[in-house]
């Protein structure tokens, strides 16, 4: 991390309260990640500047936070997909149950085997609702019928939708409702048995009923998984999650840029019942963004 | 209903003025484009089949070219049918596959690389290359030290579909929607598989219909094949060495003789020409679709 005095003096805002000292109030169970300093860069724009915080085992951690403020930054940061975007860099350390992501020997595929993520927009591949679920283990090498049948069966049981599709595997993934779609995509992360499940806004593009299907699912998938999942909805944060990170934008007046970073980071309940920073008691009460 | 009693008039018809006499011409003008379009199609269609069917029978389509003054009816074009079919699908095996992973290269590998773009502006600037010229340069490096064959004239095609399926392959892969390479990344795909599991099977349909037109294009040519194959008037079996015959240049060779019968042969391959590229773009619907059953 190069210079944080500089950010800290270049925004107007008042200076962030150390969220290192915060995370160590919290009570830990096992950390599966541990985000140090971290700063994202596109290019020569910074994204996200100097975020610190630790990601518990089995728990369900929501990112909430206004639009640029840099939530779905630091979720891909995670299991590295922003690799895939030109020009991106990580700065600073994460540490994934004490090896670091970022590290020389790491490879980023290997990563993302143990790492799965779900995007926002349902993004089914245009193969049969089978292949889909079955492409990550086949990615594995797996190629035993059986097995996959097994895989299959027990990943979309998993994600709540085998008894909707169980009498059309054959059919395209596409042609599910949005929902469904959805919980497909759930059904394709957890076949390879990840452990860790990334969110990026699940529930955005559906209605509520399937709202509520995506969350039921996400608390029986806590107790096998751990789940970081990117929200706008407030509710959606409350009800689901064990721990909240609030992010929000820094504009630096001087370059008229913005850069998104953690505000508060706590139990759930706390955060949004007492929280210790002004910007979050606004945001989580709905006076601003 | 009595809700209905007090309503103010309210008038939802489309309002006369500009705006309607607007879209009374840009209607009226779509219809002009096509009828413009169609006309000629129609014409060209209607002249090859009113001239050409008569000619049309299996003894014409598998028979020796008989001397030119000979009548019709005599001999057909057996040896053009055979050599058009035999180049063009020896330059599909070439420029099809390479063309594809050039644009697989271009579009999934090579990004903004100097190496890339100088790729695209040479599929751009060989698109341009008239196609006499491609004949010109195949003559050069391949015919005057192997001689004619319809292995040189599939080379010179070929040239002429590469740009062609690269830069039509390119565009659909472009159309591959970001977020289908992102969910096979995130199952831990390596690129490799990404690309060939995923991004390829999406835009097959595309890239299908793109080479096809390439072929049917690289078909219809008669500029490349006269320095490359010459013409001959039996059946050449080995496509890889000795002269041979397509339809192109039977058309343009019998359409510049004086006798009728030879003629009227010319018009028979033409209308047999349009008949193997209808016939592959019916055959290319059809895999296609059977590629598809996934994609909606």
């Amino acid at each position: 991390m190069e210079q944080p005095e500089d950010i800290a003096t270049s925004f107007r805002l008042p200076e962030p309260t150390a969220q290192q000292e915060r995370v160590e109030l919290v009570p830990s169970g096992t950390p599966i990640f541990d985000v140090k300093n971290v700063s994202i860069y596109y290019s020569s724009f910074k994204a996200v500047a100097d975020v610190s915080l630790s990601i518990y085992q089995n728990e369900i951690t929501a990112f909430i936070g206004s639009s640029g403020s840099g939530k779905t930054t630091v979720l891909r940061a995670f299991n590295r997909m922003n690799d895939l975007v030109a020009g991106a860099r990580v700065e600073g350390e994460i540490y994934y149950r004490g090896e670091p992501l970022y590290g020389k020997d790491v490879s980023a595929i290997a990563v993302r085997r143990r790492i799965g993520m779900v995007f926002q927009k349902p993004n089914p591949f245009p193969k049969s609702i089978y292949d889909n679920v079955a492409y990550g283990p086949r990615v594995n090498g797996e190629r035993n019928r059986g097995k996959l049948d097994e895989i299959v069966e027990r990943s979309l049981r998993g994600a709540a939708l085998w008894d909707e599709v169980k009498n059309r595997l054959k059919m395209s993934g596409l042609s599910l409702s949005g929902g469904q779609a959805q919980r497909l995509c759930i059904a394709r992360t957890i076949a390879v048995e990840p452990d860790v499940v990334l969110m990026d806004e699940p529930a955005s593009a559906l209605d509520p009923i399937a709202t509520g299907a995506i969350e039921d699912l996400m608390r029986e998938l806590k107790s096998q998984y751990t789940i970081v999942i990117v929200t706008h909805n407030m509710q959606q944060a409350t009800r689901v999650s064990d721990r909240t990170a609030f992010f929000s934008v820094l504009v630096n007046p001087e370059s008229d840029t913005r850069t998104g970073t953690l505000v508060e980071y706590d139990r759930t309940a706390k955060l949004f019942e007492d929280p210790r920073d002004d910007r979050t008691k606004a945001y989580v009460t709905g006076r601003m963004g | 209903m009595a809700i209905a009693t007090e309503q103010p008039a309210v008038d939802l018809r489309e309002p006369a003025g500009w705006r309607r006499t607007k879209n009374r011409i840009a209607t009226a003008a779509m219809v002009l484009s096509f009828v413009v379009v169609i006309i000629p199609l129609g014409f060209v269609l209607y002249t090859v089949i009113a001239k050409g069917a008569s000619a049309i029978g299996w003894s014409f389509l598998t028979s020796q070219i008989p001397e030119n003054l000979s009548p019709l009816g005599t001999g057909g074009i057996g040896p053009a049918v055979s050599g058009t079919l035999e180049i063009t699908a020896l330059a599909t095996v070439m420029a099809v596959p390479l063309g594809v992973l050039g644009a697989i290269y271009l579009n999934e590998y090579g990004g903004n690389r100097p190496l890339a773009r100088l790729i695209g502006f040479m599929a751009d600037v060989m698109t341009g290359v008239p196609s006499i010229v491609m004949g010109l340069f195949i003559f050069s490096i391949w015919v005057l030290h192997f001689g004619f064959s319809g292995l040189a004239g599939a080379f010179a095609l070929a040239c002429l579909m590469l740009p062609v399926v690269i830069r039509s392959s390119d565009e659909m892969l472009k159309l591959v929607p970001n977020s289908l390479r992102e969910g096979s990344y995130a199952l831990g795909a390596t690129k490799a598989r990404v690309t060939a599991t995923v991004v390829l099977p999406a835009a097959l349909p595309g890239i299908v219909s793109g080479a096809l037109l390439a072929v049917a294009r690289a078909a219809g040519e008669t500029a490349p094949l006269l320095f490359t194959i010459l013409t001959v008037t039996s059946v050449n079996a080995n496509v890889f060495s000795g002269p041979n015959t397509s339809l192109p240049s039977q058309i343009f060779s019998n359409a510049t003789q004086p006798y009728p019968g030879a003629q009227a042969r010319g018009w028979g391959a033409a209308l047999t020409l349009i008949a193997i590229a209808f016939i592959l773009m019916i055959a290319a619907r059809i895999v296609t679709a059977r590629f598809t059953r996934y994609s909606r």
